[in-house]
């Protein structure tokens, strides 16, 4: 194996990719446009929830209650009727609706611990827990001080300072920007290996190389660096213009070293890239593999919902994926300013899964060639 | 003749061009044409590639936008949709390359019955057609073939075939016998004989690279450079030029500049005897599963040598050739070159040969001098001496001058020769040529056959060639003529006349042949069709829209592993997703940095620890504990109970606990905000209860909080409703996307172009199979989530199933809206997974509401036919629903494929650009 093949033939790949303005326009999108718009997209995790109160109470307390719903956690809330109520959340209008009893600040005041209905659409999930928690809080907060003018406090005055770290506003788009960049990251680095080379095979191209003194380690690794390198500066210009500059992230964290161990996933993707295509043998083939392996990439490692709440089954198979190391790496370096003295697990597996898919590729390849 | 248009008048040309011109970027392939082709006779155009003789003929058959000039073809200009629209039943029109236009994986009766189909004939016509035209072409035996197993005369005959199922007045044909061994050459010619015969008034145009192929027809335009050299008989050319055979004449008639110092080529005979053995194949025998590519081939060739290697596309010269330079490894039998047998992973061998493949041997994004570099980079030459070496090179096969341009704008001639140039820059002693000649023009063919002869004389190459020319073999030391994996017969040109008797090399070939074969089948005369013609017009036909879809689920389900992994794959996917995205948080470590150390604070901490969401890690021991413990992501919250909680809490004074959350995933942090509430309030109540007593009851309430459609609050029961939109989305667009551009990669479009198929009726044709598809897997997600997952349905089953197709229908139609402007299947597959991925997991409320996005992303869910559809999905599963209450559903949905499918009919282009 000698580096003057590799960087030849990457520099040949790297010519190839400049001269097909489509793919360059697209490159562009996925890693500034569609980075942008996606996190920007993205709400707080309660934001503008939809809620629906039916008033029948109509007293003093009721009223403070419905004007506590404000933005930017719920929208208006729309004042309903019970009859509409059922109608509306069938419709998927409302995720939450709000029934206040008749007499409810009467029974209040009297100490008689009336009940009032909080109806949650529970097939949307992510809003279902955090609203109805808000939900219970606002209430509770309206009700307290509207009691506090008729009572002695009794509660112990035992307060909760919360703090979130990293992420003080918790704002949903921080994480959400970095995970579209690894998304496209994964993405982009599979297609740009993967379909080229399938191309490459059904118009016959490849076989040219092998008859010139040059090893399938080497034409691996020449497409490895030279694909790696244009996602690698995509992916710095994501981050440090989209993320840190529009979208205004704040890195707590050394870019350099996000860089480095995007460096490793992209061994790692694009060897999974040649190994697909090296599994498929037309595009229509290695279009549905693609599918199949980058949608759960993307769901599962992490990015989407947490990796915790996964069934163990999952978790397993996940942690041979390189995705699931690099979210966890991100979330360290990017947000909780972690050193390599503290990612050197991630950077270690990100390291083997590359290594392993590397190897499987390879030989795949071979076999493929001959 | 029946189908002979009442307009036709025999006297006028069945074509008139004035003026036409063709550029493609910065190459112009036609300049200023202007020609009358007569009508009812056989008209061939000459040239070598590269000179416009295709993309003249691509004009003619209205495959290809007119740029500049005026074309009239029977009677019509071409400009005009609504002529070409009208005369592209008439037109047959048959594109370069081997079954270019046919289907690979059908078989040779389905792919006349597509063609039949989309000029809109009836079952029974079809037959009929379909059995006279593989009678009078001898090729009933092979009807269930696959195009793809064909034999490259056999795939001509068949395209053939396709382009004559018709009856079409005007017949073109672009180098219908390039690549073709000699006798099935023949028997094509014979075929197209006896077809005019029976069909006088039909025109036919061809163009060929074979003088002596075109010594046969009525009328000639010669080409060169993208214009017209002369035009006439053949006899009217050789007397012109008077030249003694048609090679000559075109070399006489070519511009001065280009012909000025050619002279025949001639070999001088090799010093004899005395030779060491270059190459030794004995008992090569290739198989790819029991078909033998390559059977029990040998052969010895001495060093110096010039060997010819002939023979049919198809018949194993290419594999021998692989085995040769140790691409492939023989199944049986050795391969030795210089006594030494080859290792394909030995890179030495590879340094003492130079290969030259038919289809490929230049980097089409390097420059001349650049692609001469990088090879001998590659080969590991001196770097000192690479850019001398390369001089050199330039300068001994005459490519100055051209030094810094890309090769695709150079003509074929001087490709070739820097192909040569490539193969020979590290100084190989083996030269090994596949077809290195196919297409150049009579003058270069020379020029490189002198490089090849001093190469072999004067520095003692041995070259390995393989050709279709006659004129080529027999400049050749020695040839070989291979027939279906076998070597017929191998010796001298001479010998091998002399052996069969026959006056020319070309009837020696076909002699041997004929003996190969055995007696062909006698064709059947081509009986006249009855007048039944079917009205090919009409802005929308039912069949030739039923032609497609039929066609593109022929090709499905011969391609077993794409169905598999449509249906499997997405079921995969399905149980994954389904499983995998979890909303529910448990488990979540946390640690307490207590400072009381009193029972009240344990108590604090162990409601905590107690609760099925969190589960307590060792103590904190300080802050800079639990920043190490933070940042490395194994705490997600952090408690800080202050010196004299417990007091502070008995005496009433204000005190305050301190939890730290990791906020990097907001969405996970969120959640555990709220546990962290709930659990604190309650402890609170608790306390005041045990301080208080039921005093502390005043102001109190019950907040009953009703999780509806899901009273469970399970994960599974929100997604798997949302994740069959999801999967109907991504896996039928990038289907129906490749669907297209794949034709378009692979040329088959042509078809598209040149039939009576309107752009509406391809698409729709195109998409039914995979709404069928589609339906299928979405009859497969069901059932999935009710009887594996137990996703309670309560709705109307037929009524989500009404929603889903119409659903289908929009997300098939926009891989077709993406196919419709993509060129090349990468890009394509990119753009679609772009535009669907994203959108449908992002933004149409799989996990987070519309109602809650914000910007253009918000927008975009708004009208994305996902989030209707996830609508419609959680509805039947989850909420009850049925007809009465997916009126909006069904609107919305219904609405968007007319919308993207119309968007794509304005998009797609009917003809080449």
């Amino acid at each position: 194996m000698r580096l003057r093949n590799i960087w030849h033939l990457g520099v040949k790949e790297l010519r190839g990719l400049w001269r097909d303005p489509a793919m360059l326009l697209l490159i562009v999108y996925a890693f500034s446009l569609s980075i942008y718009t996606e996190s920007k997209a993205m709400p707080e995790s309660l934001s503008n929830a939809a809620i629906a109160i039916v008033d029948e109470d109509r007293s003093m307390l009721s009223g403070r209650i419905v004007s506590a719903f404000t933005p930017p956690y719920f929208g208006a809330p729309r004042m309903i009727t019970t009859s509409q109520m059922d109608r509306r959340m069938d419709e998927g209008l409302d995720t939450f609706a709000l029934d206040i009893p008749p007499d409810f600040e009467r029974d209040v005041l009297a100490g008689r611990n009336p009940a009032i209905q909080l109806n949650v659409d529970a097939t949307r999930m992510t809003q279902a827990f955090t609203g109805s928690g808000y939900v219970q809080q606002i209430v509770t907060a309206e009700v307290a001080e509207f009691v506090a003018g008729h009572r002695e406090d009794a509660t112990p005055p035992v307060g909760l300072a919360l703090r979130a770290r990293y992420n003080p506003a918790l704002e949903a788009s921080w994480f959400g920007a970095v995970n579209s960049v690894i998304d496209a990251i994964t993405m982009l680095s599979i297609i740009l290996t993967g379909a080229a080379l399938i191309r490459e095979k059904e118009h016959g191209t490849v076989e040219h190389l092998l008859v010139m003194p040059v090893s399938a380690a080497e034409i691996m690794l020449s497409k490895i660096w030279s694909m790696g390198l244009v996602v690698l500066l995509a992916s710095g210009f994501a981050i440090t213009v989209v993320v840190q500059m529009a979208l205004q992230v704040p890195i707590a964290g050394s870019v350099p070293l996000f860089v480095a161990a995007a460096a490793l996933m992209l061994f790692a993707t694009t060897s999974m890239g040649i190994f697909l295509a090296t599994l498929a043998g037309t595009m229509p083939q290695f279009a549905l593999l693609l599918m199949l392996v980058l949608l759960p990439l993307q769901v599962l490692s992490g990015g989407m919902t947490p990796r915790e709440s996964m069934p163990e089954m999952i978790q397993a198979i996940m942690s041979l994926a390189p995705n699931t190391h690099f979210v966890i790496l991100s979330q360290g370096v990017l947000f909780r300013g972690a050193g390599l003295d503290v990612v050197w697990p991630q950077f270690l597996a990100l390291l083997a899964t590359g290594g392993a898919m590397f190897w499987l590729a390879l030989r795949q390849f071979r076999r493929f060639l001959g | 003749m029946t189908a002979a248009a009442p307009d036709s008048d025999p006297a006028a040309p069945v074509a008139r061009l004035e003026g036409v011109g063709l550029r493609y970027g910065q190459t112009a392939a036609l300049d200023e044409v202007t020609l009358q082709l007569p009508a009812g006779r056989m008209v061939g155009l000459i040239g070598p590639d590269g000179v416009g003789k295709s993309s003249l003929l691509s004009l003619l058959a209205g495959a290809r936008v007119i740029q500049q000039g005026r074309i009239e073809v029977l009677g019509g200009d071409m400009g005009d949709a609504r002529h070409r629209a009208r005369i592209c039943p008439r037109i047959a029109y048959m594109p370069q390359g081997l079954g270019r236009n046919l289907y690979q994986t059908l078989s040779v009766a389905e792919n006349l019955d597509f063609f039949g189909r989309l000029f809109g004939h009836g079952p029974a016509e079809r037959t009929r057609r379909i059995d006279a035209l593989l009678a009078a072409t001898g090729m009933s035996p092979f009807r269930d073939r696959p195009a793809a197993k064909l034999s490259g005369g056999m795939k001509q005959k068949l395209g053939l075939c396709c382009a004559l199922i018709h009856d079409p007045d005007l017949l073109i044909l672009d180098e219908p016998t390039t690549g073709v061994d000699p006798l099935s050459r023949r028997q094509f010619w014979d075929l197209i004989e006896r077809i005019r015969r029976d069909r006088p008034a039909m025109s036919v145009i061809v163009a060929t690279a074979y003088m002596e192929e075109a010594a046969r027809f009525d009328w000639l335009v010669a080409m060169d450079g993208g214009r017209v050299l002369a035009t006439g008989s053949p006899a009217e050319l050789l007397e012109r030029t008077g030249a003694e055979d048609l090679d000559a004449a075109f070399i006489a008639l070519m511009p001065d500049s280009e012909s000025r110092g050619h002279r025949a080529v001639a070999i001088p005979p090799r010093a004899p005897d005395g030779h060491e053995i270059a190459i030794e194949a004995s008992h090569l025998t290739m198989r790819f599963g029991d078909f033998a590519a390559v059977d029990d081939v040998s052969f010895r060739i001495e060093k110096g040598e010039i060997f010819g290697f002939l023979g049919s596309n198809g018949c194993g010269k290419t594999t021998t050739m692989k085995m040769l330079t140790g691409l492939l490894e023989p199944s049986e039998g050795t391969a030795r070159l210089f006594g030494a047998e080859i290792d394909p992973r030995d890179m030495e061998v590879r340094r003492r040969v130079g290969f030259m493949s038919q289809s490929f041997s230049l980097y089409s994004e390097l420059t001349v001098r650049q692609n001469l570099e990088l090879h001998a980079r590659l080969f590991g030459m001196e770097p000192a001496a690479i850019r001398d070496r390369a001089t050199r090179m330039i300068d001994r096969f005459g490519l100055q001058g051209v030094a810094d341009d890309l090769p695709e704008a150079l003509p074929l001639g001087i490709r070739q020769r820097l192909s040569l140039a490539v193969a020979m820059i590290h100084g190989p002693e083996i030269l090994i040529l596949d077809e290195p000649t196919s297409g150049v023009d009579p003058v270069a063919r020379d020029d490189f056959w002198a490089i090849l002869g001093e190469l072999s004389r004067q520095d003692g190459v041995t070259i390995f060639v393989s050709t279709h020319f006659m004129n080529e073999a027999e400049l050749c030391d020695r040839i070989s003529l291979m027939h279906a994996g076998r070597v017929l017969v191998s010796d001298t040109a001479e010998a091998i006349m002399r052996a069969k008797d026959a006056a020319t090399l070309d009837d020696a070939f076909v002699a041997y042949l004929q003996d190969a074969i055995g007696d062909e089948p006698v064709p059947a005369p081509l009986t006249d069709a009855p007048e039944t013609a079917a009205p090919a017009g009409g802005w929308f036909s039912l069949r030739r829209m039923f032609s497609y879809s039929r066609l593109e689920s022929l090709q499905l389900r011969r391609d077993p592993i794409r169905l598999t992994l449509a249906l499997i794959g997405s079921l995969i996917l399905m149980f994954v997703i389904g499983y995998g995205i979890n909303m529910d948080v448990e488990d979540l470590s946390f640690a307490a940095l207590d400072r009381d150390q009193t029972t009240t604070s344990r108590d604090y901490v162990l409601d905590i620890a107690g609760s099925r969401y969190f589960t307590e890690a060792p103590p904190l021991t300080g802050y800079d504990d639990m920043d190490a413990r933070m940042r490395d992501g194994t705490l997600s919250l952090a408690i800080e109970i202050p010196p004299g909680f417990a007091r502070d809490v008995a005496r009433g004074a204000e005190v305050e606990i301190g939890a730290w959350i990791d906020g990097a995933n907001p969405t996970r942090a969120e959640t555990v905000l709220g546990y962290v509430q709930g659990m604190h309030g309650d402890w609170i109540a608790r306390k005041a209860r045990e301080l208080h007593g039921d005093a502390a009851l005043r102001g109190d309430f019950d907040l009953v909080t009703r999780f509806r459609y899901n009273p469970d609050v399970k994960s599974i029961v929100a997604m798997s409703p949302a994740v069959i939109p999801l999967l109907l989305l991504l896996i039928p667009a990038v289907l129906t996307t490749l669907s297209v551009v794949r034709e378009k990669e692979l040329g088959s479009i042509v078809n598209f172009y040149v039939t009576p198929v309107t752009r509406l009726e391809f698409l729709l044709g195109k998409q039914l199979p995979y709404v069928a598809l589609a339906m299928l897997n979405f009859a497969l997600l069901t059932a999935l989530a009710i009887f594996a997952f137990r996703v309670p349905f309560t709705g109307s089953l037929t009524a989500f199933a009404l929603a889903a197709l119409l659903y289908v229908g929009a997300t098939t139609a926009m891989g077709l809206l993406v196919s419709s402007f993509m060129r090349s299947q990468v890009a394509a597959l990119f753009a679609t997974v772009l535009v669907t991925m994203i959108p449908g997991a992002q933004y149409s409320g799989l996990l987070d509401p519309v109602s809650s996005l914000q910007g253009a992303g918000r927008a975009i869910g708004e009208i994305y036919p996902t989030t209707w559809f996830i609508i419609a999905s959680r509805g039947a599963f989850s909420k009850g629903l049925g007809f009465q209450d997916f009126g909006t559903v069904y609107l919305a949905l219904a609405a968007a494929t007319p919308v993207i499918l119309g968007l794509s009919v304005l998009l797609l282009r009917k003809q080449a650009k």
